[in-house]
């Protein structure tokens, strides 16, 4: 239901642009400039298209119920997603992670553009199939002998009928199946990898042919010159900052163009995803503790230059800090993250909840400058949290392999 | 926070731990190594160059000074060469000019005492004509005086008259 009032919406949006080109004979005037603007502003309507199939049993009521209803565009408009509860409901969906790649959908036909992914379980050995069986939560499926249902994003054993058991809270009680499936982050991080080989393989061979890039190279090579002159190399110190150039470059680009990746219409959410930031700080914490030198260990557990009782104070404050520093890594970048793609989602519910205030029109110009300007934002933010991320592991590393020559 | 642990999906961590190590194996192995040193090659490079440059410079610099020391002491040896050249010429031409003139002493010397020769020779010769000269008046005047008186002094006188002291 609410993806189908965005497709109104963009619909309506983009009979507007129609008439403006007919009346102002804008056509030849829309330059490449203007064309990227308005996609930029249009992506977050899009990104928010890909969610629909996990509603709560009342939501989902409540929409069947308003499908039934005859609607004229603008009631389409009127029967969205009108209230705070399911804008959250809405932009917490978008958020998580899903088992098939969706685009955009068609809720009143329920027809749902995009594609499915292999779901793939360790429940009675390995159990493998398309997402598609499930489609999209509406169906049980049953594989060697346990049926399976998908809810929320989640998949979780159940009986033949589907039921799912909750707690007070509105949790499900089922089991939880081991679910080792190709997600649509799974997907989106494998894509990005290839990307990233792609794009630096052809910048490394393109030094076969003399030592100045060309082409797209040129816009590369400042980046990884940037990320080793202005973050591993303070940092870490010159002698020992090459080893981590592997680790330190592959996370800033992995990051960036990932964050990046999340703000086009693809709708992906990968490095909002607390199960993805974890893994990343721990390659941090990891790296960290087995680069680490005598000095550091001998800093956290027996603090040279300080009274002995002092010392057993320090020794515990100083082993939890070797774990909150990664922990801080973790919760921001996952934070930032969720945090951008929430506000803009806000935004642009604006539409919807500014329209008593603002009317149809006002809402919608409102929300597509704030989205706009909110997206700038969180282009910079992009880089900035690639940035971030990258020079506190550096940072930390530097701190764990410092040759200490004092006391 | 229980949220996060329930959105937590260790499947997706899982897949993200191994992608994440091949990708960082595999960028290092054909990305960053070759691009790394690819940089290093040339930032060397461009640092031995500018050195190079800075020796060349320096070598010029080293070179010019050379030269400008070179042809300063050549003007030098120029300018006393020349000095000493007109000191030659001068003396040369001195020499000579005092030679002239001791030449032309020794010449006028010479020929003073040649012409101091030849007056007395005609002097002489003078006197002996005209002792001769007055050996004939007297003859003359002599016979003369022996015809008559009178034609003996217009003789004397026309003879006196003839005889031109030359």
């Amino acid at each position: 239901m609410k993806t189908n009032s965005i497709f109104k919406l963009l619909f309506t949006f983009a009979q507007i642009l129609k008439t403006i080109n007919i009346h102002e004979g804008m056509i030849v005037k829309l330059n490449l400039k203007v064309l990227v603007v308005l996609m930029l502003t249009l992506l977050p309507f899009t990104s928010q298209a890909n969610d629909e199939q996990h509603h709560d049993t009342a939501q989902h009521e409540k929409s069947e119920h308003v499908a039934k209803k005859p609607h004229s565009e603008e009631e389409g408009f009127l029967e969205g997603v009108n209230t705070p509860e399911e804008i959250t409901a809405y932009s917490e969906h978008h958020l998580a992670d899903s088992h098939d790649f969706i685009f955009f959908s068609d809720e009143a036909s329920n027809h749902h553009y995009g594609f499915s992914l292999p779901v793939i379980l360790f429940e009675n050995g390995l159990t493998v199939f398309m997402s598609s069986e499930f489609d999209h939560g509406e169906k049980v499926v049953e594989k060697n002998g346990q049926h399976y249902k998908l809810y929320h994003g989640k998949i979780y054993k159940t009986d033949a009928q589907g039921t799912i058991h909750y707690d007070e809270h509105h949790h499900p009680t089922n089991e939880k199946a081991l679910d080792f499936s190709i997600t649509k982050n799974v997907l989106s991080i494998l894509v990005i990898s290839i990307i990233m080989l792609l794009l630096f393989v052809s910048l490394a061979n393109g030094y076969k042919n003399g030592p100045i890039p060309t082409g797209f190279a040129r816009v590369l090579e400042p980046l990884v010159l940037f990320v080793r002159d202005e973050i591993a190399r303070p940092n870490i110190g010159e002698k020992q900052y090459r080893k981590f150039m592997g680790f330190l470059l592959t996370v800033f680009f992995f990051i960036w163009i990932t964050n990046l990746l999340g703000l086009t219409p693809l709708g992906i959410n990968v490095t909002g995803n607390i199960a993805v930031t974890v893994c990343l700080a721990l390659f941090t914490f990891f790296i960290v503790q087995f680069s680490a030198n005598k000095d550091y260990w001998k800093h956290i557990f027996w603090m040279p230059g300080v009274p002995v009782p002092m010392k057993i104070v320090l020794a515990p404050i100083e082993v939890l800090g070797m774990f909150t520093k990664p922990f801080s890594l973790l919760i921001r970048l996952f934070a930032n993250i969720t945090a951008g793609h929430t506000v803009v989602m806000g935004l642009i519910a604006l539409i919807y909840t500014g329209k008593a205030m603002l009317g149809t029109g006002g809402s919608i110009g409102v929300s597509l400058l704030l989205t706009l300007f909110i997206n700038v934002i969180e282009i910079l933010v992009a880089f900035l949290q690639a940035y971030i991320f990258t020079m506190l592991s550096s940072l930390f590393i530097g701190m764990a392999v410092e040759e200490h020559d004092h006391h | 926070m229980d949220k996060l642990i329930n959105d937590f999906s260790f499947g997706l961590f899982f897949w993200v731990a191994i992608i994440f190590v091949i990708l960082i194996v595999l960028m290092r192995k054909f990305a960053w190594k070759p691009i790394l040193e690819a940089l290093n090659t040339r930032e060397e490079g461009i640092a031995n160059a500018l050195e190079a440059a800075e020796n060349a410079k320096k070598e010029l610099e080293k070179l010019n000074s050379e030269n400008e020391r070179i042809i300063k002491e050549a003007r030098a040896e120029r300018d006393t060469m020349l000095k000493e050249a007109r000191e030659i010429k001068d003396k040369i031409v001195a020499d000579a000019k005092e030679e002239a003139n001791e030449q032309a002493e020794i010449i006028i010397t010479n020929a003073k005492g040649a012409i101091e020769v030849e007056k007395q020779a005609a002097l002489a010769e003078l006197k002996s004509q005209i002792a001769g000269i007055s050996i004939d008046i007297a003859k003359k005047v002599i016979k003369r005086e022996l015809s008559s008186e009178a034609t003996q002094l217009e003789l004397v006188e026309k003879s006196l008259k003839e005889v031109t002291l030359n």
